[in-house]
């Protein structure tokens, strides 16, 4: 008895091609970046290279044609992302409405929202965030409270989001706002709105990480107006398309492919002094990697086949998370080599970077608690 | 799946479910040769997968051979099937004809004079049991696979932690017959896959185990699934066992296309750390039950705790791996990962 499906699964031979055109971009589109401010891959923000790769076709590559796609399959796609991670390449601006607000919006929402957003976000012009997290309303999703009371023509919003990542680059936000509350049925009630950020009484507040830098945003509403046009889906069913929706969040290979450039460097490190603890860590480590991409893969293969690997994805974010937050110990342990901000060699900084940035990485896009308590109901102890 | 593995798949749980029980591993345990499972298996040709057709034998591939080789693992299986397997896979490569029987491999202090073995081989799975031994041995400078009979040999019984034959066996001028050319590290490379198989095979056991017991023993008036803290630490077994069990697939479809040494060292590595974090967390939840000869949990992880052990442990083949990776360099890592 196999639990979740985990298939077997090879990229195609014609995805060849596509990995070289990648590289050849890569090589070109990220001189002159320094491998620390590569080091934060999908959390790095770079208009000018989000414009490049939309130009290319990158973005949107599996949505139709008449929306702006490329028609390409989730294995191109696959490798479009996996070797954008690996190189280190700045994706964060483009990201979120890539993975998942574009395909929200091609399953969920109605004829003039996708015409009227999917080409502008397959451009790499177009970024979005995700408004779901609240000061009280983390895990418990259901918990949220800004609301979205109907009046004419549309919606007045209140509230505030909080840990809104590219909030502050973003043009628009997909956000999850009550419509309806009944305390004994939580989960009703909620809605989502596709939300122009510009609009008047909107206040986006940077927070400042651990590390010093603002990547996620207090996002404060009053009197917010959201035209009837923006709502996604129809009242009320909410939760079951943010549902959906952190599958597309927890399915990709960023799940542990964030930090691999600490790898890279950290086998650059150990080459100098050898030995067999070293050898057998790295061993170790890319014997996590490359199991980690075969399950990686395994899911891109059932999105192909237009199945829903909810289970699976948490399963690879779980242990994608273990792994790169493993890495900067291993790191620590085999070289002894300070950490360091601003200073130092590429390998000091970029252990600096992800020594502080993946505790987050089991935090963001559902806690480890979270996925594992998906998993044990996978295994039918919920 | 495609076909061949899905009657594969099928036939073998069913021979397995209906046959394997706590008794019979039992039985075994204490010196009993479960010949009727053994006989069902062979008729039904489960021993003779890899073996090519023209020789009676299923003619396939790893990848289906290791759909027998984690049945084989998750019910406990004590009979020699992955060892039977290995051997007539190192004859096929060396285009000797595979014999009926039970079939092992050897190695240790042994050497090919002319068409007789001679020599001492050290832990030998199922050694009493097999007809057959499959050597790699030096022959006029290169290694060449030989088999060779067993009968006539000396036994000296010894077991791994579950009571599997690991027999030392002694060879004076035994008859062999001697085949092609073979990478001397055949036997140990081929040996970490099967044991990966079968390991990942035996993890799905624990993950199916630990659910039902979880969901059927109550304290505190529910469940003990019910309780957070069990289900965060059965997540992280069946996580576990997912990797291990991919890895050993992985590992599968490589060998059948080629060079595979990546591939079965990640996946000795891999299941390696599964087991020892997955048997204690099998146990853990099991309580005290668990730990009684009575509860057939130890049927499993005994196998496991001697398995990562066998053919090369995780941190062995890690080392390989490692050496490997950094003798090809840091900016070489992703273009390998990605062109294999």
């Amino acid at each position: 008895m196999e639990t979740f499906r985990f298939d077997l699964c090879e990229l195609p031979e014609e995805t060849k091609g596509l990995r070289e055109e990648v590289r050849a971009f890569l090589r070109d589109n990220l001189k002159g970046i320094p491998l620390v401010t590569r080091a934060q891959t999908w959390s790095g923000s770079d208009a000018r290279f989000s414009a490049a790769m939309g130009a290319q076709g990158w973005i949107g590559m599996t949505w139709p044609k008449q929306y702006g796609g490329g028609e390409r399959s989730f294995f191109e796609r696959y490798v479009v992302l996996e070797e954008m991670l690996a190189a280190g390449a700045p994706v964060g601006a483009h990201w979120i409405a890539d993975r998942q607000s574009g395909p929200l919006l091609l399953r969920f929402g109605n004829e003039e929202q996708r015409q009227f957003f999917l080409p502008k976000i397959a451009t790499g012009t177009c970024f979005f965030c995700i408004g779901m997290s609240e000061p009280d309303s983390g895990s418990d999703l259901a918990a949220t409270r800004t609301r979205a009371d109907k009046v004419e023509g549309g919606y007045l919003v209140n509230g505030t989001k909080l840990w809104t990542s590219g909030a502050h680059h973003a043009h628009y936000m997909i956000g999850l706002f009550r419509t309806h509350y009944d305390p004994a049925k939580k989960h009703d009630g909620l809605t989502q709105f596709l939300v122009d950020l510009k609009t008047p009484g909107i206040t986006i507040r940077p927070i400042r990480d651990l590390s010093g830098n603002a990547h996620f945003n207090e996002v404060i509403f009053e009197d917010v107006f959201v035209p009837e046009n923006r709502l996604v889906g129809a009242e009320g069913t909410g939760w079951d398309q943010v549902r959906a929706e952190l599958a597309f969040e927890r399915s990709g290979p960023e799940r542990y492919l964030s930090s691999f450039l600490l790898l890279v460097e950290l086998i650059r490190e150990v080459q100098k002094t050898g030995g067999t603890r070293a050898e057998e860590e790295i061993g170790r480590l890319v014997a996590h990697l490359v199991t980690l991409r075969q399950m990686s893969l395994s899911v891109a293969g059932m999105l192909n086949a237009g199945e829903n690997p909810a289970l699976e994805a948490s399963v690879v974010k779980d242990l994608g998370a273990l792994y790169e937050q493993e890495l900067p110990v291993r790191a620590h342990e085999l070289t002894g080599i300070e950490p360091t901000i601003g200073t130092g060699s590429d390998f000091q900084q970029v252990l600096g970077y992800l020594t502080q940035v993946t505790p987050s990485f089991s935090l963001r896009g559902g806690t480890r608690e979270i996925l594992r308590g998906i998993i044990a109901r996978g295994l039918g102890l919920r | 799946m495609n076909e061949l593995q899905t009657i594969l798949h099928g036939t073998i749980h069913r021979l397995f479910g209906d046959f394997v029980d706590k008794n019979l591993i039992q039985k075994a345990e204490e010196g009993v040769w479960p010949e009727k499972l053994w006989a069902a298996l062979e008729e039904a040709g489960m021993t003779r997968v890899l073996v090519p057709e023209e020789q009676g034998g299923a003619g396939g591939g790893w990848a289906d051979a290791m759909i027998l080789i984690k049945a084989a693992g998750e019910h406990k299986v004590p009979l020699p099937l992955a060892e039977t397997i290995l051997a007539s896979a190192i004859l096929a490569e060396a285009g000797i004809a595979v014999p009926e029987g039970v079939l092992t491999v050897l190695t240790g202090d042994l050497a090919l004079d002319g068409k007789t073995v001679s020599g001492t081989a050290e832990r030998t799975p199922w050694g009493r049991n097999a007809d057959h031994g499959v050597a790699v041995l030096e022959q006029d400078g290169g290694r060449v696979a030989v088999l060779v009979l067993l009968k006539g040999s000396v036994i000296d019984e010894d077991v791994n932690l579950a009571r599997e034959p690991r027999d030392e066996v002694t060879l004076q001028n035994a008859d062999a017959l001697v085949g092609g050319a073979v990478d001397p590290d055949r036997i140990g490379l081929l040996g970490a896959l099967v044991r990966s198989g079968q390991m990942a095979g035996a993890l799905s056991f624990l993950i199916r185990q630990s659910v039902e017991y979880a969901n059927e023993r109550t304290q505190f008036g529910k469940p003990i699934g019910k309780f957070q803290a069990i289900q965060q630490q059965l997540a992280i077994l069946s996580t576990q066992a997912a990797a291990a069990n991919l890895a050993a697939s992985h590992a599968a479809a490589k060998a059948d296309a080629g060079d595979a040494l990546f591939e079965i060292a990640i996946a000795k590595v891999r299941a390696d750390e599964a087991v020892s974090l997955a048997t204690s967390i099998a146990h853990q939840v099991h309580g005290a039950i668990g730990f009684t000869y009575e509860h057939e949990l130890h049927f499993a992880t005994r196998r496991l705790w001697s398995w990562r052990a066998e053919f090369g442990s995780g941190s062995q083949w890690a080392g390989v791996l490692g050496r490997a990776v950094i003798a090809r360099g840091p900016d070489a890592l992703w273009p390998y990962v990605t062109a294999r």
